[in-house]
Parts: C-alpha cells; structure tokens; sequence
C-alpha cells in the first residue's frame, strides 16, 4: 500500500501521483499520515481508490472527488469535499462549515458535527451528518438530501430550491421559502437508503425526521414577496 | 373677445425627465424593479476623453504595415504550467450558455479562434459546442458553481474565479424563467422555468486569506497547469489588485461599470461602481507597488468598442481587454434590419435592452429554439472575426504612429486628457497642458 507522510511528502507530489493513476490501477489503497491540518489533500481524484487519512486536514479535503472512498481519522477543515461528483468522503471527527458545499453526487458523511453552511448549494450529493449542524445550512441548496441525526442551526435551507433536508433533532428556525414537508413514501425511501449507506441502519428509524424543502413562493418574482428578496 | 392665452412651449423637467417619468409611472403599476441586459447607459468620464499625442520631431513613428508591430499577449505567466498565448490583446469576456443562445455561444467561439484569442463560459457551465468551437476557452468558475465539475476545469485552458462584475459588484445573476429550457435547467440543475438568482458570495470561501486556498486546490486539482484569473467589478480596484496578487491569482480582471449583463436591475447597473476608466491606474499602480506589473496581466473590460478604446487601456498599463457588448454587436444585436420588430417590443434598434426576456429578435440573448436559429453561426463567428481584426488592426495604428513596435509599448506619456476629470482619472495631463490635477504641477 503506498503510504505517504506529509511532513516528508509534499502535498503537490501525492495529489500528482494520485491523478497519474490509470483508470485500471491495482494500487487501490493509499494511507496519507501527518496531514496536520494542511490544505487541498485528496483533491481531484478520478479513481476508485481508497484514501485513509490519518489526522485533521485543513480547506477542501476531497474536493470535486470522482469515484474515490477518502476517510478522514481526525477533523476537516471548511468545504471538505466540496463539489464533489461521485465516490465517498467521511469524516470521522467534526467538519467545519461549507461541508459537501455545491456537490454535485456520492455520499458525505460526518460522525460529528458540521459547522454553518453545511450543503450550502448542494446539487445532487447526499449528506449524512451523525451530530449537529450549523446556521444557514442548505443554503440555495438545490438537490440530494441532507440528513441530520442532531439538531440544525438558524436558517435552515434558506432559499432552498429541489433539495432535501430531514432533521431528527430540533430546528432552530427555518430560512425563507423553507417549510416542513410531509414524507412521502419515496422521500422515506430515500431517506432510508441514505441511513443505509452511511452505515447507520437499524440505529436511527425514519419515523424519527421530519422533512424540511421549498415553499416555492419565491420560483417567480412576485411584489407580494418584497420582504424576502 | 377673448384673447387667447400666452404660453411658453412645454417645457421638460431636466430632474424629471421623460425617461424618469416613464420609470416611475412603470414602477407604480408593477411593484418590481426594471431588469434589464447591457451595463451602463448614463455617461461617465471614458476613454473619449483621452486622446493620443503621435510622433513628433522628438519621437519616430512606425512605417504602417512594413515595420512590425507586435501584438501578441502571454496570460498566466506568474504561476501556470501552460500560460495562455493570444495573437490580439482583445478576448471575449465571460458569457453564459442560458443568457445566450447554443448557436451564439458556437460563433463567440469560431470568432475567437479565427483571430487567435480566447473566449470565456458564464454562470451557466460549459457547453460541447463552445469548447469544441473555441481554441483557447476560459472557464468560469462563479459563485452559483452551475455546471461546475473537475472534467470541464481539466479541459479549459484556463480558470477564472469570478468575485463580481462592472454592471453589478455585489450583485449574483439572474436569468429569468423564459430563459430557463430544460437544457439550461438541466445544466443548473434547476426546476424548468423559475426565475433564478444565482447567490452573490462564493460558498466556501470568504476574504483574500481563504481565496489563497481556494487557488490553491484549482491548481491542484488542475495539477499547476492553467493560468487562473480573478474577475472582479470595478469598485476598489487598487486593493482589488492587490489582495488577488496576494492570493496567487496569474491575471486580474476589472470590469467597469459600463460592462455588459444579461439581466440585472437597472438602480444597480447605473448607481454601484465605478467608470472602466478609473479602474485602470488604481489597479496598476497596485500591481507596480508589489512588483507585479507585467508579472501579474491585467486584462480591463466594460465598454471597450474600437481600437482607440484597447489602445488608451494598454497604454494606462493594461495588458489585454474583453469585450461582451461589442461582441454581440458585432454577431448582429441590435441590428437595424430588425427595426420593425424591436418596435413591436416597444423599443428601436441601438437602445434594445431585454435581453434578460429572452425575445431577441437577432437570436442571440434567447433560448426559444426559432429565435436561436436566426444566427448562424458560420455567420456570426465571421463577423466577429472581422471585428476583432479591425479592433486590433487600429490598435496598431495607434501604436505605430506612437512609435511602438509593440502595442504593450503604449504608455500613458503617450496620451493627453481633453478634461480636467479625465486628466485626474487618468492621470495624464490636461491637454494642452503640463497639468496632472492632484500631481502636484501647476
Ligand atoms: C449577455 C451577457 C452575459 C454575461 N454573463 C456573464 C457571466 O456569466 N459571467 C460574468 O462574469 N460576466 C458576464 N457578463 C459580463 C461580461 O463578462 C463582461 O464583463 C462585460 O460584458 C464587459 O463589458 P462590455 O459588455 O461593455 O464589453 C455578461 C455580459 C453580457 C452582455
């Protein structure tokens, strides 16, 4: 298994020989020691490789990932996997905010909690987050599902547009043009199968969220919605 | 018998004027602000009023057309692997597959490459047409991230972080629900036919100190290969300049306020921001005080039009210019072939403003699929190939007749300002004069 140590290895040289990969490769597994918190790890890969990463990484760990699992032992830094595509990022400590921001598909998954802005623009990626959440969380967010087994912040999913949010703590207060939602039977499956990927089946039960998406009083401008624009 | 009363003619209120009346009276019966496409149409202080001095006893000029004078522009020679390597100074700025249509975005393309400069996405993604049409194209990379992914970032030429526009600092996008196809939804993963506003602030990153890193993982991402610019609109430019070069930015690009949009309120495109012309020396005084000038491009747009307008630019310290109004002009906008049809819009030829309606009678700001055929793109891509060739053609004249062999040779001891604002501005001296207002002479 190739291991690199960051404070020999620059982190230039491993996203390098991470993105030199061929589509075939059999060096699948990649274990990253002493991140120590710096920035842009992992960033760009377009393979199905496995990334174990062993400490905090700084900004964008993961970002725009296609096809790789990157596991984080420790905490990441703001926007960790940002725009992610497909493949997994899972943070095994807190994420600071902007977590998953504007990802476009795969799976993030936060065993603690995830600070403001968490699936802020998010446009299809799926979100698991064990702990709480911060302040304006799914901001514009417009499709995939956040998933939240603690509590959400102020303003949640504000301005939101096609995306999902299910909360099983409590909400602090919702943004504008988000409402609570009645689950339809597809929104429980989704929900499920969210929980099912993130390793958490049995542990939490669907019944247990209330789901949170778009009034879509503000699709149109409209003067009667002066006070929100 | 009665005399007939004496009147003076009516007389206009130069406060209330027919177009202010006309904006009130609109205001009244709608409740919602006037959107509209172009940039700014109030006049501001411009490259008109600043004019060439040319040779004299004490300076040579070029012979026109046999003695060389170059125009060629390296981007993104700080910091990227893979520089940019234009043949003109002039480039198409930034413009989004929704705002305008698939066969436009295909001519901005084959106009670019013919004349060997490249041309930018928008807030809408990429498209195959364009990056199939377009030698070297300019990826967007915006606040609403729309389309954003690590494939089309590894295929442009190069990125461009967009912090804000002339037309709208401050401002995020808008494209309104006529705009909005299943395809262009599709590509915004949106619902079809909403009116949307993309958000103002990028999502993950806030200030210079987290723009650093943000450059920092495009480069990685894109392993160090492409030039990455950072678009701002002109309103602070010196510190602007300052704090992308701080953050690592290749080339910085300042917008003014006559800059183009697509669709944004009116207030705002005439009231925040400043005129392209008082950009200029703020951003390059900025790049001298830090070493970088030449080092760091500097690329100015918003309203540039002929080739005096990119001469006066790269003379104040610019290195290339864009054009997005002049562009679409030169596709066929604002055509007065179509005068009967912009009076059934309620407006003319050379004052059509709607483009966020989606109603262009050329088929270039639309996306009904009728329209869009109007503009071929074989067509359109020639015109704008004449026209950037002209363009750069007359930026030659200028410099020759400066006696440059190359247009970045152009300096501002070139040129003179006709008013005492413009010689401020500029910082060049009142014509006729010694006199640089602020400079200290007489
Ligand atoms: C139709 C249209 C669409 C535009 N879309 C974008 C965009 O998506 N992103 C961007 O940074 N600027 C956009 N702009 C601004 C241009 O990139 C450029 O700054 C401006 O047009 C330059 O001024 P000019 O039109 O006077 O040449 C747009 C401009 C127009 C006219």
């Amino acid at each position: 298994m190739p291991t690199h140590d960051l404070n020999v290895t620059a982190v230039r040289a491993v996203n390098d020989a991470l993105h030199k990969l061929p589509p075939d490769t059999n060096e699948t597994l990649w274990q990253i020691d002493n991140p120590e918190g710096r920035h842009a790890i992992g960033v760009g890969i377009d393979a199905p490789v496995d990334v174990e990463i062993n400490g905090h990484v700084g900004y964008y760990c993961g970002g725009m990932n296609k096809q790789a699992s990157i596991r984080i032992h420790g905490n990441a830094g703001t926007g960790v996997a940002e725009n992610m595509m497909s493949g997994l990022v899972h943070v095994m400590g807190d994420a600071s905010q902007s977590a998953g921001a504007t990802g476009c598909g795969g799976l993030l998954v936060i065993d603690g909690d995830a600070a403001a802005r968490c699936g802020i623009s998010m446009k299809g990626i799926d979100i698991l987050v064990k702990g709480s959440i911060g302040a304006m969380s799914a901001f514009m967010a417009q499709a995939g599902s956040l998933v939240v087994l603690g509590n959400a912040g102020d303003a949640l999913g504000d301005s939101i547009y096609e995306a999902s949010i299910f909360v099983r703590g409590h909400v602090k207060s919702l943004g504008a043009d988000c409402i609570e939602k009645p689950m339809t039977s597809e929104d429980r499956d989704r929900l499920a199968d969210v929980l099912r990927r993130g390793g958490i089946d049995g542990e939490a039960k669907v019944e247990d969220f209330r789901m949170y998406g778009s009034a879509r009083q503000l699709y149109h401008f409209h003067v009667d919605n002066i006070e929100s624009y | 018998m009665s005399v007939p009363p004496i009147r003076t003619v009516p007389r206009f209120s130069a406060t209330f004027d027919r177009y202010t009346i006309s904006e009130i009276q609109r205001a009244a019966a709608t409740g919602i602000y006037d959107i509209r496409g172009g940039g700014a149409k109030r006049k501001v202080p411009s490259f008109d009023d600043l004019l060439f001095l040319g040779a004299s006893i004490s300076r040579y000029p070029l012979e026109g057309y046999r003695e060389k004078c170059g125009t060629d522009v390296v981007l993104g020679s700080r910091f990227a692997k893979k520089p940019i390597r234009l043949k003109t100074p002039v480039t198409i700025a930034g413009m989004s597959f929704g705002a305008l249509s698939g066969p436009a975005k295909e001519a901005l393309g084959r106009g670019a490459s013919a004349v060997g400069t490249s041309t930018t996405t928008g807030d809408g993604g990429m498209t195959n047409e364009e990056r199939g049409h377009s030698s070297l194209l300019v990826y967007q990379y915006l606040p609403s991230r729309y389309g954003m992914n690590p494939d089309d970032l590894r295929r442009a030429d190069a990125i461009e972080i967009v912090i804000g526009q002339g037309a709208k600092p401050g401002g995020g996008g808008m494209l309104l629900g006529q705009k909005i196809s299943a395809r262009v939804a599709k590509m915004r993963t949106l619902p079809e036919g909403i009116d949307q506003r993309s958000a103002s602030r990028h999502p993950d990153w806030t200030g210079p100190d987290d723009l650093e890193i943000k450059i920092e993982e495009l480069r990685e991402i894109t392993d160090w290969e492409k030039p990455i610019y950072v678009k701002v609109g002109a309103s602070r430019p010196y510190y602007d300049t300052a704090l992308a070069v701080k953050s690592g930015a290749d080339v910085v690009v300042i917008d003014g306020m006559q800059g183009g949009t697509a669709a944004t309120q009116e207030v705002f495109i005439e009231n925040v921001g400043i005129p392209t012309l008082a950009a200029i020396r703020p951003a390059v005084q900025a790049l001298q005080d830090l070493g970088m000038h030449r080092k760091v491009q500097l690329i100015i747009s918003g309203g540039i039009r002929n080739g005096a307008d990119v001469a006066k630019a790269l003379a104040l310290g610019a290195d290339a210019v864009a054009i997005g109004t002049a562009a679409l002009i030169a596709l066929g906008d604002n055509d007065p072939h179509l005068e009967a049809e912009y009076q059934a819009l309620g407006t003319t030829a050379g004052a059509y403003d709607d483009w966020h309606e989606g109603r262009d009678p050329a088929g270039i700001t639309t996306q009904d699929p009728e329209l869009a055929k109007r503009l071929d793109p074989i067509v359109g891509g020639r015109r704008l190939a004449n026209f950037l060739s002209v363009l750069t053609l007359e930026t030659q004249t200028i410099a020759r007749a400066c006696g440059k062999s190359h247009i970045h040779n152009l300096e501002p001891e070139d040129l003179v300002a006709l008013t005492v604002e413009a010689a401020a501005i500029a910082r060049v001296p009142l014509v006729g004069t010694a006199w640089i207002p602020g400079q200290g002479k007489y």
